[in-house]
């Protein structure tokens, strides 16, 4: 079973975010793989472990991604296509959805995986749009994956703590839940192996796709407060003394 | 301007946040001169759809097929793409559930266009709509408009809009018109199989009126007993935000948030929690919301009334001596 899984590098975590147009200033700051996208990946390669196959790797993005293509190729990916594309941050989900879909165009595949969302634009629309694109069966938010006689049966997080099982064919495409599955860290060994795999780079324009927005994010910036926050401060001691303090007789809550 | 809303329902119980979608939608209505329809969208939902009627909208269309009596992603992309074909509004706008994430987006590609998801807020800029959503998990946000022809597509997030505000129909009641779609039983590729829930809770967070919540702040599974003496101290519950929960440090019926439970406690006590949107829908009732973390710039204390900028692992132990004082 030959399984795409998309994955997108966002900013670290803890990365302080300076607000630069309708992006951020990236000299600063460190970079990693998109939380959900991990999960995605385990789930790729555990998939492949059981049902055999190759697992290829797809990200958009500037230079930069080559180093999370690599964390994915060290944990077990089999190859990857490396979309170049250092407007990225100008693409709405349609259009970073439209050079996915073209970059896989050529690639025979049964599964496409996603993760839920990304932790920078938080759109959460990719696994989606690829489907509309691709003209596949689709499903989101998937829990749980088994193949069996060419087809799937999938457990589906809906709210409120309910789950629904559903079928699926193949091929389709699937957005991962986080939580799927435990991800594993690359070995030293297969960050080895890593260093002989295939990178294919091609640029979103020789895919053919262009910058043609249906929508448009105007600015970026950091939301002000809704609710007035009163900051204690001094040693932890003192601060825990002074909560107490005002959770008994100002809140009135303990 | 002319509004659709797609309003939810499952089993022929409301998802809520449909209510709050069309108080956005009476919202831009006012500053647009537009007007509201209302979609339902089942089988044997005719009732639903009376009972809103009812409400502050100039029209219920009623969308009912056999092949819509479960949903499915295919089932509804095609149904509703023929009911905005047909209905020509200018805007269609969701509740942004677990659901419209499964099937919005590819709606509105399907007929070109694209879509605005889990909006917090919009204005009226000139004769433009600018819709306000989150980015960098609640860290920042952003002004988005459409580009483009109409019709446009957009959804808000759960808790931006009050359900309260949404008002009767003036007239006593709106038409209900039905729609004709048409499907055959090959659209639907998928198939719905059973609902459920997994084993039964031991414990219930919505019934709890003191909650200490852990983030990824705690590190290591290790570090949880220092969280729940500080819970124990204060006799609350303990609960976490969804990674703590997908590590399997604390088992999925103490998570709060969007995937998990949502809460409304006398007092919530999020330690090392960032504040990721996700998290924040499920907790942003609390009557006071205390956050400890590091990071003086964390989404967490925007919601904050009492804000500790500290290293959890100092505070936890000397919150929890006291409150073990304060108890006597």
């Amino acid at each position: 079973m030959n399984i795409i899984v998309c994955i997108k590098q966002v900013p670290a975590k803890d990365a302080p975010l300076s607000i630069a147009g309708n992006w951020i200033k990236e000299s600063d700051i460190g970079f990693e793989m998109n939380e959900p996208d991990r999960y995605a990946l385990e789930e790729a390669l555990r998939l492949k472990e059981k049902h055999g196959g190759e697992v290829i790797v797809l990200s958009l993005g500037p230079e930069r991604v080559k180093q999370t293509i690599k964390e994915a190729l060290a944990k077990g990916a089999d190859r990857a296509i490396h979309v170049a594309d250092d407007r990225f941050a100008d693409l709405d989900p349609l259009g970073a959805a439209k050079v996915l879909a073209a970059a896989m165009s050529k690639e025979k595949c049964d599964l496409v995986l996603t993760g839920l969302q990304s932790d920078d634009h938080g759109f959460g629309q990719t696994g989606v749009l690829l489907a509309a694109l691709l003209n596949l069966p689709h499903a989101t938010i998937i829990m749980q994956i088994e193949v069996e006689n060419g087809k799937m049966k999938l457990k589906r997080e809906l709210e409120a703590g309910w789950f629904q099982h559903i079928e699926c064919p193949l091929p389709a495409v699937l957005s991962v839940q986080s939580g799927i599955n435990k991800v594993r860290y690359a070995t030293l060994k297969g960050i080895m192996a890593a260093k002989k795999k295939e990178i294919n780079t091609v640029s979103r324009e020789a895919l053919g796709v262009s910058l043609e927005p249906t929508q448009r994010i105007e600015r970026i910036y950091v939301p002000s407060k809704t609710k007035k926050t009163e900051f204690l401060t001094g040693t932890p001691k003192d601060m825990a003394a002074k909560l107490v303090e005002k959770l008994k007789f100002e809140a009135r809550v303990i | 301007m002319k509004i659709l809303v797609i309003v939810e329902q499952r089993l022929g119980k409301w998802n809520s946040t449909s209510f709050e979608t069309l108080v956005a939608a009476a919202q831009i209505a006012a500053q647009t001169s537009g007007n509201i329809a209302a979609v339902v969208i089942g089988k044997g939902v005719a009732q639903l759809a009376e009972e809103l009627a009812g409400k502050n909208v100039a029209e219920v269309l009623l969308v009912e097929h056999d092949l819509l009596e479960n949903y499915t992603a295919d089932g509804y992309c095609a149904a509703l793409a023929q009911v905005v074909e047909s209905a020509t509004p200018d805007l269609v706008l969701f509740p942004h559930t677990y659901q419209v994430r499964d099937f919005a987006p590819k709606l509105a590609a399907i007929l070109g266009k694209g879509m605005i998801g889990d909006c917090i807020g919009f204005r009226k800029e000139a004769e433009q709509l600018v819709f306000i959503r989150q980015m960098f998990q609640g860290k920042t946000a952003a002004d988005v408009t459409f580009v483009g022809a109409a019709p446009w597509f957009a959804s808000f997030q759960s808790g931006a809009f009050r359900a309260d505000l949404l008002e009767a129909h003036a007239g006593g009641k709106a038409p209900v018109n039905p729609v004709k779609v048409e499907l055959k039983p090959s659209d639907l590729r998928t198939k719905p199989l059973d609902l459920f829930k997994e084993a039964k809770a031991s414990v219930d967070l919505t019934q709890a009126p003191l909650i200490v919540a852990i983030g990824r702040g705690i590190k290591a599974p290790e570090n949880i007993a220092q969280a729940e003496a500080v819970a124990k101290a204060l006799g609350g519950e303990i609960a976490a935000s969804r990674p703590i929960c997908d590590e399997g440090w604390l088992p999925m019926e103490r998570q709060i948030g969007s995937s998990g439970q949502t809460v409304a406690p006398k007092l919530y006590l999020a330690l090392g929690i960032s504040g990721a949107i996700q998290h924040v829908v499920g907790m942003k009732g609390a009557r006071t919301i205390v956050a400890v973390n590091k990071d003086q710039n964390a989404p967490i204390f925007e919601i904050a009334d009492y804000g500790l900028v500290a290293d959890i692992f100092e505070v936890m132990p000397a919150l929890t001596e006291e409150l073990q004082k304060n108890n006597g």
